[in-house]
């Protein structure tokens, strides 16, 4: 499962809902993997705003990968301009702009959707139930004591 | 405005101009529909520009093409005037373009020298372009003739320029026979399409199928550039079958395995084992007055849509977490003791198909981004005896309604937008408090009842939709209330136009 989906995930019991400490799901013993992708820049400006940043940079670090900026970035960092040569194109006079994802896109986009918890356990803050992760699914269903 | 004719598909009647709507709205271009017929699969629209019928209709299932319409009339002589009239400000544009000339006949045919003659009929346009049969950048100028049914009398003529294509196509790449990892009750790739299409997917949105069993709709989402996520309360259906080495078998064939298929496991999220009613996604909780609540408001809503075929329990159970009775201290405190050994199953209970679409409606109200959208199938009886019941939300207006019929029974794509928080307070004001009533509510709770007093769909359908059967033989029969059976699928059809009426008028 991709650490962004972790950003959506909190604990299933009603009752811990309503706690702050449900959210987010702390990863135990992970073992992590990367799974290469496009990055896609839109996707990821789209999913800024929506994004809990201190619960993500708490993940990170409880994960022990690198750690995030204090702040999200701006949605206008995702892109950097650059110049560059037009295929063909071999007398030098005619350069062109065009716009790439920046080294924050990059990051970002190998944080969220490249990094992948393949085998583990989410635990609860709040009432410490545990949901096994198995070949990158997650298991939500409850016993029949806490339903 | 230019007026522009789509070629339709003469099947799925009711879903035709509902996506014409909503690729519309997604491709942020104003049209009119100036003509649409259910009985015909000749459309005719205005729009701004070219490039906006080429937008519009790329993302298309359920038509071929549009096309400038150049000319129309009842009678060959009719559309000749017609296209002088429409189009000859246009000719001199095309005279040495690359061109073919095509004869599209609905519920008719013509032979190979009827087509010429009627392509020679054309000679006063005086183009003198190589004509090119197979070559995809020739210009393609259509002739469409429109008969009525069983008859070979002409009901109308259409003359065109193809503008843009749709993309119809994707019906056979992603057609389930030909897919890695299906189920029984997959949805079929051309609805499935449809479904991302009611519900906007595109390009950096986020989806999300709580019922994905083996990914049709996530795949769906994730053609149209969505990024997708599912999640099922059976697990086996997203890890899928095949693989295990300890009991020898080759070939694993899974959800991400059909993303891989299509190349899109880039776009795939993941799916995660789960029960609606009991969700682990986060949600706001949401109060009478509109506000999220003070203190834990985990965020605003983050799903651009959600698209999902909720299980009727026909063929799958519908069932969520919980036990059929009242746990006993003994049995809890077994669960509590054995939950975490690998061999242990959650218990689960049948639940109302009535009080899972509530659940979904609420779930859906406190998930989507404001303007994001819920698409879901809903299965009835055909001739249901009770009033077409539509489940509805405050803060989700019903976009659409299209029914796909079978034999005794049928199924709607029910599609709504998330309102903003202004728009559900102006419409709870509009609205009549005791609209909203509480109709099936008594089966929510239904501890210890089966799967059929839970269900009236399921045990209608097992009963062979009898009832009905009993029902219109009786109504034949004078008896004072045959009036009243007779009618009841006017009483049907009508609350479907309802709906439809409501839906055109905002």
């Amino acid at each position: 499962m991709k650490l962004l989906t972790l950003n959506f995930l909190t604990c299933a019991i009603k009752t811990c809902k309503t706690s702050p400490s449900s959210f987010p799901l702390h990863p135990q013993d992970s073992e992590l993997e990367i799974v290469e992708a496009d990055i896609n820049v839109l996707f990821l400006r789209n999913m800024l705003p929506r994004l809990m940043w201190n619960e993500l940079r708490l993940i990170v670090n409880e994960l022990g990968l690198p750690s995030l900026p204090e702040t999200a970035p701006d949605a206008s960092s995702l892109l950097e301009t650059k110049l560059q040569v037009p295929e063909g194109d071999t007398t030098g006079l005619n350069i062109e702009k065009i716009e790439v994802p920046s080294q924050v896109a990059k990051d970002l986009h190998r944080v969220l959707l490249e990094t992948c918890i393949r085998e583990g356990k989410l635990v609860c803050g709040n009432c410490g139930h545990e949901y096994k992760v198995m070949e990158g699914v997650a298991n939500f269903l409850l016993p029949g004591h806490l339903v | 405005m230019p007026e522009y004719l789509v070629r339709l598909v003469q099947m799925h009647e009711s879903f035709r101009k509902a996506e014409l709507q909503a690729l519309a709205e997604l491709a942020g271009v104003e049209m009119d529909i100036v003509k649409y017929e259910e009985d015909s699969p000749f459309c005719i629209l205005t729009l701004p520009s070219p490039a906006a019928a080429k937008a519009l209709i790329s993302r298309s299932i359920l038509s071929l093409g549009i096309y400038s319409l150049w000319g129309h009339g009842t009678s060959y002589d009719l559309l000749h005037a017609s296209t002088s009239q429409l189009s000859s400000h246009q000719w001199p544009a095309f005279q040495s373009t690359p061109f073919r000339f095509t004869v599209d006949s609905f519920r008719g045919t013509k032979t190979a020298m009827q087509q010429r003659e009627i392509i020679e009929s054309f000679s006063y346009m005086n183009f003198r372009g190589p004509i090119k049969m197979r070559d995809a950048a020739a210009e393609v100028f259509t002739v469409f003739e429109d008969y009525k049914e069983h008859a070979a009398e002409l009901r109308y003529l259409y003359f065109g320029r193809l503008v843009g294509s749709s993309s119809r196509h994707l019906k056979t790449t992603y057609d389930l026979k030909k897919r890695h990892y299906i189920s029984t009750t997959s949805m079929d790739a051309e609805l499935a399409l449809l479904t991302a299409n009611m519900a906007l997917a595109a390009p950096g949105k986020l989806f999300y199928d709580p019922f994905m069993g083996t990914g049709g709709f996530p795949i769906a989402s994730a053609e149209f550039g969505a990024y997708a996520w599912g999640s099922d309360i059976d697990g086996r259906s997203i890890r899928g079958t095949g693989g295990s080495a300890r009991k020898g078998q080759i070939g694993k064939r899974d959800v991400q395995g059909n993303f891989k298929q299509y190349g899109l496991e880039g776009r795939y999220l993941g799916g995660f084992v789960s029960d609606l009613t009991n969700t682990p996604l986060r949600i706001q909780s949401l109060q009478e007055d509109g506000s999220a609540v003070q203190g834990r408001s985990i965020g605003r809503g983050w799903l651009d849509g959600i698209i999902c075929d909720p299980p009727y329990g026909v063929r799958e159970g519908l069932k969520v977490l919980g036990s059929r009775a009242e746990l006993s201290d003994l049995e809890r405190s077994t669960h509590r003791d054995r939950y975490m050994e690998s061999g242990y199953i959650p218990p689960k209970r049948p639940y109302s198909f009535t009080a899972l679409l509530d659940d979904i409606l609420a779930f859906a109200a406190e998930t989507l981004v404001e303007g994001g959208r819920l698409s879901m199938w809903v299965p009835t009886a055909n001739d249901e005896d009770v009033e077409l019941v539509i489940p509805v939300n405050p803060r989700l207006r019903i976009m659409s309604v299209c029914v796909q019929r079978f034999n005794k029974w049928s199924r709607r794509l029910l599609t709504y937008r998330r309102l903003a928080e202004e728009e559900v307070l102006e419409e709870q004001g509009a609205r009549d408090e005791g609209v909203m009533d509480e109709k099936g509510r008594e089966n929510e709770v239904g501890r210890g009842a089966g799967a059929n007093e839970l269900n009236d769909f399921r045990r209608k359908y097992f009963e062979g939709f009898k009832e009905f059967e009993r029902l219109r033989r009786d109504g034949s029969s004078p008896r004072p209330d045959g009036a009243l059976v007779a009618d009841q699928k006017g009483g049907w059809d009508s609350a479907l136009r309802d709906v439809f009426g409501k839906g055109s008028s905002t």
